[in-house]
């Protein structure tokens, strides 16, 4: 005999991160997190909206009351394509594209995301070939990206990737940029450095 | 050093400082006693006391006790600000029997313990304040207030609801009143509404007997098509230019039979109707509407032939067989005396262009409310019809509330009455066409008499509630369904999914704000506005329909969004105001003015030009300039230009004021 | 006035024509553009996803670079990248906003041998076309007005906002006015400004290629018969997808998607290996004009 499958959702005060909301409003572009009205113009305005698990209304009331866990483990901060529609049309003037990004960060930082997601995978790739020759190579990128989060799709990207290598459009090689290319390393060491001086 | 200074009127000083705790409001922060302790052994101080609550009667005795008991010459209490409490001060001296100006007060409050952080530096910050008043006020002068007659008069600008209320009050008080319009009819806003929340009240027949009654009351003189110039004078005392545009018509001979729009030379209307807001067209010569007050028509200067070519049929001359039609009129001047001035100007409402994200403009069938007031008004260009740009009657309705309201982009405050609004249409248009209709809000804002039954009652009324600010209009559809309609895309906060819903008509519940010219009116009357452009009041709290500048009062929407009844109770409130300055016979001077000293002057004239109250002459024959006592305001531009000396202005002598900056300089 | 050209990684790959039409009209049009030496990738979308201040100082390193080049003339840095003219304004922006962030990427770049002091102008073509060059030098240089062409404008998000003031950012009208300066006929349509869904096609693929195909869609609706674009990203999910999209949806598109500089070029009079039309996917010749 099937039964009625309940579960219970219920939250207590103990399992809320106070902190989580603090340190997304402590960077910049975080500033106005606490002025939510929660009106939804940005879910409203969001063309992905139609996607995620928790609109961006409500990550930003979840991230300020401290579902730490939902937040993070949302599928909101990956489809974000940072298009600035919410945080132009914001009334409290939120950047809450900004906060998307800090989320994103806090959920790779964290490593929580399902197994093989591209998103990060693809933002850590490009991180490697930027710090390494100072551009990104897209067509190199995707190719990593694919072939460490769904190899077999190779076959199915194979026809799109020669279409491009025909007409010119993809590089072999990665192009360098010019003068000292330890240059960005160096810079992005110093940048630690700084940030460890501020503290 | 002003240990050894004798007192300005050759007495010896004898100083009582009273430390007020102010409950806790200064107690703390600062360390009462000790200041108290502090006060005492300064120079000349007799008698050296705190209390509570020095402004209320028992701290009053108490100064009145030690003037009386210890012969107390001079008085200073360091509590809050002057502007609250000095006149209950000096009344307290004053009743016993010393001279008000023997007194001063120390800012121990708004100066020191609300704006330092650290208890230590308030103490010391408010010892050296203390020091400071008692070395001041040795140096004193028993000084008199003087009295000057008001005039009678009152004149109220603006003609709306507010302005109407204010008028009738007071004229039939038995004053003259000057009630200065600028359109070409009284009745305001107020006049453009069909119905009003929450009894749903036909608006014009709650207006239009107050409107008549203005006309005909016999203590109102009525000047529409004007507007104040220019305004001079102080409380009591006020003198203004009002400039009167020519109307084309004469009042007295017009009887609004409209033959004359008739006969026009223009087949029909091409002047966009302001009062329709743009929906219709009227002909140069024109009725603002039915109802307007004076009854009359007017003539556009610009849009008229003969007027603006100088070559024209007229046959509207023809058509008037009173002979009304004065082509010749030209700009008249009135200046009027008066002793109080009632500001009712209103609002203007936020322009929808502003927002295009929500197609006002751009796609025909988007309204904001005020043109929907104008479809649904019997007299309106459509009769009473809702009927869009496009013939159509809508099937369905989306009224959107906060339209440049609580946006940092545009306004943040909330307008206050846009959600009754919304409702009221909402709950007028399923009862006229039975539409569909969607009310998207953010929050739901009925919080006077009468208005969340009235939310109840729209709930019944089967209109929808979507609680979700809208972030677009769009003409972009993606099922058959959104076909050739308007779609509104908002997030249902309250079910928490994002829904598209397409409609035939888009309402825009736009944002009240302060007129355009605001910022130059308020110059002309000398008061400030505030951030958001309102003009302001002098407490927000206590003090709602009067201003910093005596005698100019504020009634309506011109000080910040509001409804009907509370404009109409803000105006009664001016009127009494008002009512209260004029009827008392005479103001009271504070005796702040500058003074000459006929001797030391040289002659120079540096302070002639400079004072902007043209207070100042220079007697050719004495070759020495004078003040004028009665137009000086004590601004003290004379007193810092007089190379001299010659110049001082009472209450703030050269003595008196290195006297105070010697206190401070000693302990600090 | 003298110009700076910043190309960004992408203009190096997939949008190599828009790179190779971009030089093509600024020479065509006698401008002063120099590529700026030594530059580097801006970071886009992606390095913000992984460190904040890393991927500021990424971007600051161009400016200071520019800054470099110019001496005390205001330098007026252009970059057609969508992503890289976000990236290098929002830069400039913080880095006056938050002192804390300012100072952290200064110096860093001062140990390397850089300063920064936010002198940089960063430009869009668009801007620059339609307001320094102006639109009657536009016209005249025209030999091939683009007779029945029908141009859906199509802008994107991060050229217009948030940062961009050039152009009204609910309904901007630069690319239309431009494209009206050539001969051809700006369509009216409603989405010019809403997401091609950027590195979703990507990443989340079915809901990245729902978003291109809205566009195509909607503009084809509409009567256009191009696309013309300013982001090499929003160029390449729009065209390079068309084939994926019958796949899914079901549904033939076939409409051609263009830089709008390679419309500028052959209205210009430019020959197409010169503009890269052969580069694209979707053959520009089924549209009128473009031949």
């Amino acid at each position: 005999m099937s039964s009625l499958q309940i579960q219970a959702r219920i939250k207590h005060q103990e399992e809320l991160d106070p902190d989580f909301a603090n340190s997304i409003a402590a960077l910049p572009g975080g500033e106005n997190l606490s002025r939510c009205i929660q009106c939804g113009t940005c879910s409203s305005t969001c063309p992905v909206s139609l996607y995620m698990d928790y609109t961006p209304r409500r990550i930003i009331a979840m991230t300020r009351a401290g579902f730490k866990q939902e937040v993070l483990a949302s599928n909101t901060i990956w489809l974000c394509a940072s298009c600035y529609e919410c945080t132009v049309d914001c009334p409290r003037q939120i950047k809450v594209t900004d906060i998307m990004y800090a989320l994103k960060r806090r959920a790779m930082d964290e490593k929580v995301y399902p197994k093989r997601f591209p998103t990060p995978v693809l933002a850590k790739e490009f991180f490697k070939s930027v710090l390494k020759t100072g551009r990104s190579n897209e067509g190199l990128t995707v190719t990593w990206m694919i072939l460490k989060t769904a190899p077999l799709n190779m076959l199915k990207q194979m026809g799109l990737g020669l279409k491009l290598l025909l007409r010119g459009r993809m590089a072999l090689g990665i192009e360098k940029m010019e003068g000292d290319p330890t240059q960005i390393r160096r810079l992005m060491e110093q940048v630690e450095v700084e940030e460890k001086k501020a503290h | 050093m002003f240990m050894e200074n004798k007192a300005s009127d050759g007495e010896q000083p004898r100083v009582g400082v009273y430390v007020c705790y102010c409950g806790m409001n200064i107690a703390s922060k600062v360390d009462v006693e000790a200041v108290r302790q502090f006060a005492e052994k300064l120079p000349n101080v007799v008698v050296s006391r705190t209390y509570k609550f020095m402004c209320s009667d028992p701290g009053q005795e108490l100064i009145a006790h030690d003037i009386k008991e210890q012969n107390l010459n001079r008085i200073v209490v360091a509590s809050c600000s002057p502007l609250l409490h000095d006149a209950t001060f000096r009344k307290a001296c004053a009743k016993a029997g010393l001279n008000p100006f023997y007194f001063t007060m120390a800012n121990i409050r708004e100066q020191v313990s609300w704006v330092t952080a650290n208890s230590a530096a308030a103490t010391k910050k408010a010892e050296a304040l203390v020091a400071a008043a008692v070395a001041r006020v040795a140096m004193h002068e028993a000084l008199e207030k003087k009295r000057v007659p008001v005039h009678a008069d009152v004149m109220v600008v603006g003609a709306g609801i507010s302005g109407i209320h204010a008028a009738l009050l007071l004229a039939n008080a038995g004053k003259k009143v000057y009630l200065v319009e600028r359109e070409p009819s009284i009745g305001g806003h107020m006049g453009q509404l069909d119905k009003t929340f929450p009894t749903l009240d036909c608006s014009a027949c709650i207006l239009t007997p107050k409107m008549s009654e203005v006309k005909n009351h016999p203590n109102i003189t009525l000047w529409t098509l004007s507007e104040v110039q220019e305004v001079s004078g102080f409380s009591g005392n006020f003198k203004v230019k009002v400039k009167r545009n020519p109307r084309f018509v004469k009042l007295e001979l017009c009887v609004a039979c409209g033959q004359c729009v008739e006969a026009c030379v223009f087949k029909e209307g091409r002047v966009p109707d302001e009062y329709n807001i743009g929906l219709s067209k009227h002909k140069p010569i024109y009725m603002p509407f039915p109802q307007a007050t004076p009854a009359s028509v007017l003539i556009d200067p610009n849009a008229c032939l003969k007027l603006s070519r100088g070559k024209c049929a007229s046959k509207c001359v023809e058509a008037c067989d009173r002979a009304a039609i004065d082509f010749e009129q030209k700009v008249e001047y009135s200046e009027v005396d008066v002793g109080a001035i009632i500001l009712a100007t209103g609002y203007q409402l936020f322009d929808a262009k502003k927002m295009p994200e929500y197609g006002y403009g751009k796609y025909p069938n988007v309204y904001t409310m005020i043109e929907l007031e104008r479809l649904v008004n019997a007299a309106g260009p459509t009769q009473g019809e809702i009927v869009m740009r496009d013939g159509r009657k809508p099937k369905r309705v989306g009224i959107i509330h906060c339209v440049g309201s609580r946006d940092k982009r545009h306004h943040p405050y909330c307008s206050s009455v846009c959600c009754m609004v919304s409702l009221k249409m909402a709950h007028l248009i399923r009862e006229r066409i039975d539409a569909e209709v969607f009310n998207f809000y953010i929050d739901m804002r009925t919080t006077l008499k009468g208005y969340e039954e009235f939310y109840d009652r729209v709930l019944h009324d089967g209109v929808n509630f979507v609680r979700g600010r809208v972030a677009e209009v769009t003409d972009w559809a993606m099922t058959p369904g959104e076909e050739g309609k308007l779609v509104i895309r908002v997030e249902d906060t309250l079910i928490g999914v994002v829904r598209r819903i397409p409609v035939d008509m888009v309402v825009l519940a736009t944002a009240m704000e302060a007129h355009d010219n605001a910022d130059d009116v308020r110059r002309k009357f000398n008061i400030s506005c505030s951030k958001e452009g309102w003009f302001l009041e002098r407490h927000p709290k206590l003090a709602p329909v009067s201003t910093f500048s005596d005698g100019i009062f504020l009634a309506g929407v011109c000080q910040g969004p509001k409804d009907i009844p509370e404009s109409v109770a803000q105006a009664g409130a001016a009127a009494a105001e008002a009512l209260a300055l004029v009827d008392k016979g005479f103001v009271e001077i504070e005796p702040n003015s500058a003074c000459i000293d006929a001797d030391t002057c040289s002659g120079c004239k540096t302070c002639v030009p400079l004072c902007p109250y043209h207070a100042i002459t220079f007697d050719a024959e004495k070759k020495i300039s004078a003040v004028n006592e009665a137009l000086c305001k004590g601004c003290g531009t004379c007193v810092g230009s007089c190379p001299s000396g010659a110049a001082q202005q009472k209450l703030f002598t050269d003595e008196q004021l290195h006297q105070e900056i010697e206190g401070v300089l000693n302990y600090v | 006035m003298r110009y700076l050209y910043y190309p960004g990684c992408s203009l190096k790959g997939t949008g190599k024509a828009y790179d190779e039409s971009l030089v093509a009209v600024f020479d065509k049009l006698g401008m002063d553009v120099k590529e700026l030496p030594g530059w580097n990738c801006c970071g886009a979308t992606a390095y913000m996803s992984v460190d904040e201040t890393k991927a500021f100082a990424l971007a600051a390193r161009n400016l200071a670079l520019a800054e470099q080049e110019n001496g005390s003339d205001p330098i007026h840095l252009i970059a057609p990248c969508a992503a890289c003219y976000l990236v290098l304004n929002k830069v400039q922006k913080y880095m006056g906003e938050y002192g804390h962030l300012r100072e952290v990427i200064a110096n860093s770049l001062k140990a390397v041998g850089l300063n920064y002091h936010g002198t940089v102008k960063v430009r869009h073509p668009l801007d620059v076309f339609v307001n320094d060059i102006g639109l009657d030098k536009i016209k005249a240089a025209v030999s091939h007005p683009l007779k029945g062409l029908k141009v859906a404008s199509y802008y994107g998000c991060q050229v217009v906002r948030p940062y961009a003031d050039f152009d009204n950012q609910y309904n901007p009208q630069t690319m239309d006015q431009l494209m009206k300066a050539l001969g051809a006929e700006a369509v009216d349509w409603p989405l010019k400004t809403r997401c091609c869904g950027g590195t979703l096609t990507g990443t989340v693929e079915e809901a990245g290629l729902r978003m291109s195909y809205i566009l195509l869609k909607e503009a084809s609706k509409r009567g256009a018969n191009i696309m013309a674009t300013a982001c090499p990203l929003c160029q390449f999910n729009l065209e390079c997808y068309q084939g994926k999209m019958r796949g899914t949806f079901g549904d033939s598109i076939d409409l051609p998607v263009a830089f709008f500089t390679q419309i500028m070029g052959r209205a210009f009079g430019l020959e197409a290996k010169r503009i890269g039309l052969q580069r694209l996917f979707v053959p520009v010749k089924a549209a009128p004009a473009m031949a």
